[in-house]
């Protein structure tokens, strides 16, 4: 990672104002998004975006050409191009060929995108931004921090100092006032403006219209006050029908600021008349700059279902830490990491891409119905491919491969790390590993793994088989959770098997890009889990059981190995999580719960994968329920943990903190105890309450059961 | 519908009135202008858009109203405190004005004016967005626009401020008598 990337890091998560400001919002905003979209079907009203955008990313050419006829029937020039250096010496050639001194804008990233304002600005034109957070970091020159709210980073004392020397002004802190004062300042520059410069929200084919909201109406007097009116779209804007704008209206504000619409939507459909009778010199630009490209590829064609809301970044619990710029100068979040990556290139998605802890809360939200995390994964697989992977890291993911000797690794590291270890933690490491025990303490290596323990237990005679697959952490730093499991599954009449040839899921080297290090892990783990035949694979670790579910597959898919594709279906058929397979076995009444009356009170955290890959919440729930445990939620339950794996080793700056928040929304709801059903969020909340001190036991949903059990 | 627009619209801060007769409703215009301040001096005038309304009742009154014009320009528009017009439709479910602005006239008013006054037909009340869109042929209006409250902003640490660059008040005047009841 870039040593100029880690710092803006460093630097962002310690802006109070930027953390603070980001926090508070994106709090409000989950409470306030649910409260907008009462009373409508969500999921189907991002299918019906998400069908209305892949239609027209699908026949981009056809509905460019189609709008191209109608706008110009009505009026307006309307010019392709696929090139932004062209799109800049169009607006420039216009704005020659009528004297144009002054241009306002409202708001448009694809002006950003092609850094248009420069460009005039250097031909003499002067520019003026008129969105208020746009026009706030013009003149601080900066670039936004955020796609819909571009100056949420500045306090109102930066603003009004930046007023105050704009307007040569001393100005107060009182924020009415300020944006009083920026009416006044604007409005001039409204009126004499002869250029107007504006982006379109949607493209209409069937009637050549674009579609402009805005909360401040400056697009309204952007495509009022001066004779020319130039829109500057990407095609990825485009809708076939006119129809198809009532979901997209209907969504985007939503998704955005929580608000049912915005102020003004102006739906403009050729040109209209000036105050002097002439008509509007109307211009409309369709950039492609890729999205064509973008449009060919099977996988990222999904990405031009963004309807440009910015709910992924007002979702993510990384975005919320570290805000906009870090992410570069223009397109943020988990959107913008991945059109930074096509619109500028992929390299510059480099660093960023590496933000994203794959938590899926944005997937959740997207009203594009666009799998971002999945096309992050994506970006990552193919920076792999294109450039390698650092030394460090091949050298880790060719040991994850070999079995024996990755296994024996972590059986000598249980002895090298005992220095460090106090009782079942690491607390701390020396030197540059320093880092990975700051504000957390890592689990001590099991002295004896499950794989061994497993030979010692002696299981009651069952009728039914269960394979249990262990994943690393429970097999090397849990055991006992492993034990656990059998003792309930037991219960229910279930022997476990344990192949011992079950080696790492792979998900550490897919979630880093390394597909071929992770298909050699699916392969070894399909051959090794079917080999004995049980009803059932259950694991008790999530990110495993997403790998087996459904991560072999697509692995072997994205790799072209379709050969290997009919097993791992087999062993995906079979692949359920404890959770989900427990509560099954109290409904078909093979197993009952509650064995003793007292009632204790927990609290549960959602882990990402449990809750948003496999949409599973609620049987662990009723499970510790009838297992005798009140739960007391806590809130942002089901926020990552920041855990993510390999991610809280490579980016412990931006973990800690999102842990930090996770143990005071535990600590908040004064239980005692919290469960989860993931052994990576036990090992990253474990060691956090460890390192804070905080009398609150953590532990996975299955030891909580088992305990219940005589 | 109006109580489920009433509802929404004042949910996002614009003021809704609502008379049975175009008379009523005129009489709160005067009214309305001549408390909130209404002269013949820079930010205090008021402009009155070409509309169907004012066919209907009698103008003398208005006449007789010193500052209020009935020529539209650039210039008045950006130095008037008031502006009016008649919005065509209002959405049930958002609080939404909406109006076949493509004279420029009607922009003008509703958007450099402080105070907007919108004058709509009670009849004008649709559900929804599908609704309007369904009613509005783009071939026969090049600029459609939508107003939900008044213009707001919270660019500045996300504290909503109402006014930025539209008007910071938007009136509301339902008229039964210009079409019908609902």
């Amino acid at each position: 990672m870039a040593t100029e990337f880690k710092e803006s890091i460093h630097k962002a998560v310690n802006n109070a104002n930027l953390t603070g400001a980001l926090g508070k919002f994106s709090e409000a905003y989950k409470v306030n998004r649910v409260k907008a979209y009462e009373g409508i079907d969500f999921e189907e009203l991002r299918g019906q975006i998400s069908e209305i955008k892949s239609y027209a990313a699908a026949h981009q050419e056809e509905l460019s050409e189609l709008f191209t006829k109608n706008a110009e029937a009505h009026g307006a020039k309307v010019y392709r191009t696929k090139d932004p250096g062209e799109v800049r010496e169009y607006i420039l050639k216009v704005a020659m060929e009528n004297g144009v001194k002054t241009v306002v804008k409202s708001k448009s990233m694809a002006t950003e995108e092609i850094h248009l304002n420069p460009f005039l600005e250097n031909a003499g034109i002067e520019v003026g931004e008129t969105d208020l957070g746009e026009w706030i970091i013009q003149l601080a020159g900066q670039t936004p921090s955020h796609m819909v709210m571009p100056a949420i980073h500045m306090t109102k004392e930066e603003v009004s100092e930046l007023f105050s020397k704009e307007l040569d002004e001393r100005l107060s802190t009182d924020i009415p006032r300020l944006v009083k004062v920026a009416r006044t300042a604007l409005r001039d520059k409204f009126l004499q403006a002869d250029m107007g410069i504006s982006g379109g929200n949607i493209a209409v084919a069937e009637t050549g219209s674009i579609v402009l909201m805005t909360n401040e109406g400056n697009a309204r007097l952007v495509t009022s006050l001066p004779k020319i009116h130039i829109a500057l779209v990407g095609i990825e804007k485009l809708v076939a029908n006119f129809k198809d704008v009532v979901p997209i209206l209907t969504a985007l504000p939503k998704s955005a600021t929580a608000q049912l619409l915005t102020s003004y939507v102006s739906i403009i459909s050729g040109a209209t008349p000036n105050t002097d009778g002439s008509l509007k010199n109307l211009h409309i630009i369709l950039m492609d700059n890729r999205r064509s490209e973008m449009a060919d590829d099977p996988k990222f064609k999904q990405a031009l279902q963004c309807i440009r809301c910015a709910s992924c970044l007002n979702v993510c619990p990384v975005f919320r830490l570290v805000g906009g710029h870090v992410f570069g100068k223009i397109y943020t979040g988990g959107i913008g990491t991945i059109l930074t990556a096509w619109f500028d290139e992929l390299k510059k998605s480099e660093d960023i891409q590496g933000l994203c802890i794959q938590c899926g809360a944005c997937k959740d939200v997207c009203p594009g119905k666009i799998d971002i995390p999945e096309l992050i994964m994506e970006i990552r697989r193919r920076l792999v491919k294109d450039q390698g992977m650092p030394l460090l890291q091949k050298t880790i993911y060719s040991v994850v491969n070999n079995r024996r000797l990755f296994h024996g690794m972590l059986r000598a590291a249980s002895v090298a790390a005992k220095p460090f270890t106090t009782g079942k933690f690491v607390r701390h490491l020396p030197m540059f590993l320093a880092d990975l025990t700051d504000g957390r303490s890592l689990p001590a290596i099991a002295e004896k793994p499950f794989r061994d323990r497993f030979k010692e237990i002696t299981q009651p005679p069952c009728k039914e088989k269960a394979v249990f697959y262990g994943g690393c952490l429970i097999d090397f730093a849990y055991p006992e959770m492993g034990e656990a499991a059998i003792k309930v599954l037991n219960k229910a009449g279930i022997e476990v098997l344990f192949p011992e040839e079950q080696t790492c899921c792979g998900a550490p080297a897919r979630y880093n890009g390394a597909y071929e290090t992770a298909a050699g892990n699916a392969e070894s783990n399909i051959k090794a889990l079917l080999s004995e035949d049980a009803n059932y694979i259950v694991s008790a670790c999530p990110t495993c059981t997403v790998a087996l579910s459904r991560e072999f597959i697509s692995t072997f898919e994205s790799l072209g190995k379709t050969e290997l594709i009919p097993e791992a279906r087999k062993l995906a058929d079979k692949t359920i999580d404890f959770s989900t397979l427990v509560m099954k076995l109290v409904r078909e009444g093979r197993l009952t719960l509650k064995e003793r009356e007292e009632v204790e009170s927990i609290t549960y955290h959602d882990s990402c994968h449990l809750k948003r890959t496999m949409q599973i919440s609620e049987e662990p729930r009723e499970l510790l329920k009838q297992a005798g445990y009140e739960i007391h939620e806590m809130f942002e339950c089901d926020t990552c943990c920041g855990m993510g794996g390999s991610y809280s080793m490579k980016l412990p700056e931006i973990s800690a903190p999102i842990l930090q928040r996770k143990l005071h929304n535990i600590k908040e709801t004064g239980v005692k105890i919290v469960a989860m059903d993931c052994p990576g969020c036990v090992m990253q909340i474990r060691g956090g309450i460890d390192q804070d001190g905080a009398a609150i036991d953590v532990r996975h949903t299955v030891e909580l059961l088992a305990s219940k059990l005589e | 519908m109006f109580q489920q627009f009433r509802i929404r619209a004042e949910g996002v801060g614009a003021e809704v009135h609502r008379f049975a007769t175009n008379d009523a409703a005129l009489d709160f215009v005067i009214r309305f202008l001549q408390d909130e301040g209404l002269a013949d001096s820079l930010q205090s005038t008021a402009l009155w858009a070409e509309c169907p309304f004012l066919k209907l009742v009698d103008l003398q009154p208005l006449l007789r109203l010193g500052g209020l014009k009935f020529e539209v320009t650039r210039e008045l528009a950006a130095e008037a405190r008031f502006g009016i017009s008649q919005m065509e439709w209002a959405l049930a479910d958002t609080g939404s004005l909406a109006q076949n602005s493509t004279a420029i006239e009607q922009r003008l008013v509703s958007s450099l004016a402080t105070i907007h006054i919108a004058l709509v037909p009670t009849s004008g009340i649709l559900p929804d967005m599908p609704a309007l869109l369904s009613r509005v042929n783009p071939k026969e209006c090049a600029y459609l626009a939508m107003i939900t409250g008044p213009s707001r902003t919270a660019d500045i640490e996300r504290v909503l401020t109402i006014g930025v660059h539209g008007p910071e008040r938007l009136v509301i005047v339902f008229v039964d008598e210009l079409g019908g009841a609902n």
